[in-house]
């Protein structure tokens, strides 16, 4: 339990508003998380099943009480229930943005959605092409086919390598369908179907696999295609890029087709001018989360924080608009915008929130909902109260863009140089750190101490989500901060000019990681399960990172957890997970709260995976 | 002296007050340690469900104690000064006269280990960890004075808004 307000997080921004809103008696997510002290044991183990109506029920972990809930089930059956239900939901939330995405696009290549355009051409060729199909409708057809599939296969996790996919075939977990994996997890988790942890637990993964080489590939790459492959770029982050005499727009949440339009909107010459006549000099949109990472990688557009600074960002009574879509959106962000001058503004026919105003967005019509949207926060600044207003003066610059094809460009248009630097141990391997905030762990304290101690020992990191909001307001995304990596990585990220820490988007783009480690394992020849590389999400706390661990770790990465996931109710179950999966999927999971240990954990697999490669 | 009350009326059935006692008797005192130790922790506090109401039941540590007069080995003792009962692990032979007389049923054991188990009112903390864990406010920890007069306040809160809405109507 966090008790001094200086203990809640290490980035000097937040902690300047955190002092400022316990003055203020302004409540926050750390607030409500001492509140919820202690929290139930029964949640923490995954020993409570509320999926029938005999129950609630519980076992007890101590052995004394009920072993069985009514219907027999054991700590090992509600545990695996449990987790699978998790990894449904986060699978559902990635794919059904990726749906939208894909939506979006066939509206576009029907001409029914004007304000969106195709912006990189050549990827979107290059899907065609992968897809068999000569027209844009056509492969608009083909990738929303994919979430009704029933039959498979997937298109995208045939990126995978060879290896992979027949090992997928062989355990049978190569996804059928998008939709078809989810749907058939709320069926085996239903009272009385599956009933075997390892049955279960193999179920999760194909679904999560669905999502990972599904959905979220689906929403990175026609995301790329709508509104360009980010290529590197700079920008800053942190509650200084809002500015005092700037109209103040923050969008927040998920999907970048809402934001683009936002972004669009609010360089519009007519807009700008009616923020003058308000008396401001001009409009100053920002990002939050991971619409932030979207429009931050592909307009430099500031990033205003990461997922614990949302409250933060309202609570400096610059906000005049907290524009918000889908997921990761603090309901509590309502009351909080009724306690300054701050429009809370909801756009996705999917998510009301209390206290917000709801103005929806239909492609059909995006650009003028986003005008609307910026003309409302222009008019809202008169009613900003100077005497609330208070930005901490700090903000990080940082260089941000590194999707596949960006990293393929850097090293010259090849991936050879990079194979070079692993095989030399210069880059000793490679570390993807993702994943959220969450409360249990100090605000980016997990983050950016597992991110130095990987790059200190010359593992190069790729970024995705909060923890590369993390990394930017660390200045660890900056060509510099190789100053801080071991010699090997330093000397190649200075050779490159490119950071030792490389942001490569939002949490679907995690999908960019699996592409470029497929893309590493089949120039070596190997399976991903091959090679020196690790991954960890040190403050995780989503069900779609949940989601996200089981297809990496079922994509073959090894992957340590900073907040422990609620499995320990069953022993089984987490041995299976920690430790029998390497011997199925090639690839385990780890739990270590410490950043340090974790660090050292993730190292200590690349070293034995390299010395298994002979390197 | 202060004592756990508890409010009846309030109890939801969580057992976090069973499973915080459980942890905090374990070895390690951490929830996911706890449950991989051998001998098992053992809670000291019961929820049972009584006439359709859920009923927390922990040691009332009375006044002469049954349990400390009928244990034959000196095991069970009572503190002259604050009045706790508690049981010396390495006296106690589990012959179960404590539990036999016990009108409350709040004497356990290890399941692994023949020796009784009792709340100890958790010596080691300031507010006992069943109280700590209770989310509604049902385990009271407070003197008796304290109790009683909470407990009138409510009851006078009560008999003021009846008044006020008779008066009203």
């Amino acid at each position: 339990m966090v008790k001094d307000v200086q203990d809640r997080s290490i980035d000097p921004a937040s902690l300047e508003m955190l002092a400022l809103a316990g003055k203020a008696g302004i409540e926050t997510a750390w607030d409500r998380f001492e509140r919820q002290q202690p929290q139930c044991g029964f949640g923490e183990l995954g020993l409570c099943c509320r999926n029938c109506n005999m129950g609630p029920c519980r076992i007890d972990p101590f052995g004394e009480g009920p072993s069985k809930g009514v219907c027999g089930a054991t700590a090992d059956i509600i545990v695996a229930r449990n987790l699978l239900r998790s990894i449904a939901a986060g699978a559902a939330a990635h794919s059904d943005h990726g749906r939208g995405v894909a939506h979006t696009f066939r509206l576009m290549s029907e001409g029914r959605a004007p304000s969106y355009q195709v912006k990189d051409k050549a990827k979107l060729e290059r899907l065609m092409k992968e897809y068999n199909v000569e027209s844009q409708i056509a492969l608009a057809e083909a990738i929303m086919a994919e979430f009704g599939k029933q039959e498979g296969p997937i298109q995208f996790t045939r990126r995978a390598p060879a290896k992979r996919i027949e090992l997928w075939r062989k355990l049978g977990i190569d996804p059928r369908g998008i939709d078809r994996e989810i749907v058939e997890i709320m069926h085996r988790t239903h009272m009385g179907v599956d009933n075997d942890y390892v049955h279960l637990i193999l179920q999760g993964l194909r679904a999560s696999l669905a999502d990972g080489w599904g959905g979220s590939m689906i929403a990175t790459e026609l995301q790329d295609v709508m509104f360009g492959t980010p290529s590197p770029t700079f920008s800053e982050a942190n509650l200084g890029v809002l500015e005092p005499n700037k109209i103040n727009i923050i969008i927040h949440g998920h999907e970048p087709l809402l934001s683009e339009m936002i972004v669009a909107a609010a360089s519009d010459p007519e807009m700008v001018e009616l923020a003058k006549k308000q008396g401001a000099v001009g409009i100053n949109v920002s990002g939050m989360c991971c619409t932030g990472n979207e429009v931050l990688m592909r307009h430099g557009v500031p990033v205003a924080g990461n997922f614990l600074q949302q409250e933060l960002a309202v609570a400096t009574g610059a906000v005049e608009a907290m524009v918000v879509d889908i997921q990761c959106i603090m309901p509590a962000l309502g009351t909080l915008a009724g306690c300054f001058h701050t429009k809370f503004i909801s756009t996705s026919p999917k998510a009301k929130f209390p206290g917000a105003k709801h103005m929806e967005f239909h492609e059909e019509t995006a650009l003028e909902t986003a005008k609307e949207i910026v003309k409302t926060a222009i008019l809202n600044y008169q009613n900003r109260n100077p005497s609330k207003l208070h930005i901490p003066d700090i903000k990080t610059k940082c260089m941000v863009g590194f999707s596949v094809e960006a990293i393929v460009g850097a090293l010259g248009g090849t991936l050879d140089p990079l194979l070079g630097a692993i095989k030399s141990g210069a880059i000793r391997g490679i570390g993807a750190v993702v994943g959220c905030n969450n409360p249990k762990v100090q605000h980016d304290f997990g983050h950016l101490n597992l991110v130095k101690e990987l790059i200190k020992n010359n593992v190069l990191v790729v970024t995705t989500g909060c923890n590369a909001l993390a990394c930017a307001k660390a200045g660890l995304l900056l060509p510099e901060a190789a100053d801080l990596a071991g010699d090997g990585l330093k000397g190649v990220c200075k050779a490159l000019g490119v950071p030792p820490v490389l942001h490569m988007g939002s949490c679907v783009d995690i999908s960019r990681i699996l592409v470029a480690a497929a893309a590493i394992a089949n120039a070596l020849g190997v399976d991903i399960s091959d090679l020196p590389a690790a991954g960890a999400a040190p403050e995780w706390m989503s069900e779609k990172a949940v989601s996200i661990g089981a297809y990496v770790v079922g994509s073959g990465v090894f992957t340590v957890l900073g907040t422990v996931p609620p499995v320990l109710g069953s022993q089984a179950v987490a041995e299976l997970l920690t430790a029998g999966a390497k011997g199925v999927v090639g690839a385990s999971f780890a739990v270590e709260p410490d950043p340090f240990k974790a660090a050292s954990l993730m190292i200590e697999h690349i070293d034995s995976q390299r010395r298994k490669l002979g390197l | 002296m202060k004592e756990v009350f508890v409010r009846l009326d309030r109890c939801m059935g969580c057992k976090s007050c069973e499973m915080a006692c459980a942890v905090e008797h374990s070895v390690s005192k951490s929830l996911f340690n706890a449950v991989c130790e051998r001998p098992s922790p053992v809670r000291r506090v019961y929820v049972e469900m009584a006439e359709g109401q859920k009923v927390p039941l922990v040691c009332r540590h009375c006044e002469d104690a049954p349990c400390v007069a009928v244990c034959r080995t000196g095991a069970m003792s009572q503190d002259p000064i604050t009045g706790i009962v508690d049981r010396d692990e390495e006296r106690c032979v589990g012959c179960w006269m404590c539990a036999m007389i016990c009108p409350y049923g709040v004497i356990g054991r290890h399941k692994e280990v023949r020796i009784a188990v009792k709340c100890d009112r958790c010596r080691d903390l300031d507010v006992p960890a069943c109280v700590r864990a209770c989310p509604t406010g049902t385990l009271i920890y407070a003197t008796q004075g304290e109790f009683v007069e909470m407990m009138r306040r409510e009851a006078a809160a009560k008999i003021a808004r009846g008044a006020k809405s008779l008066a009203k109507a």
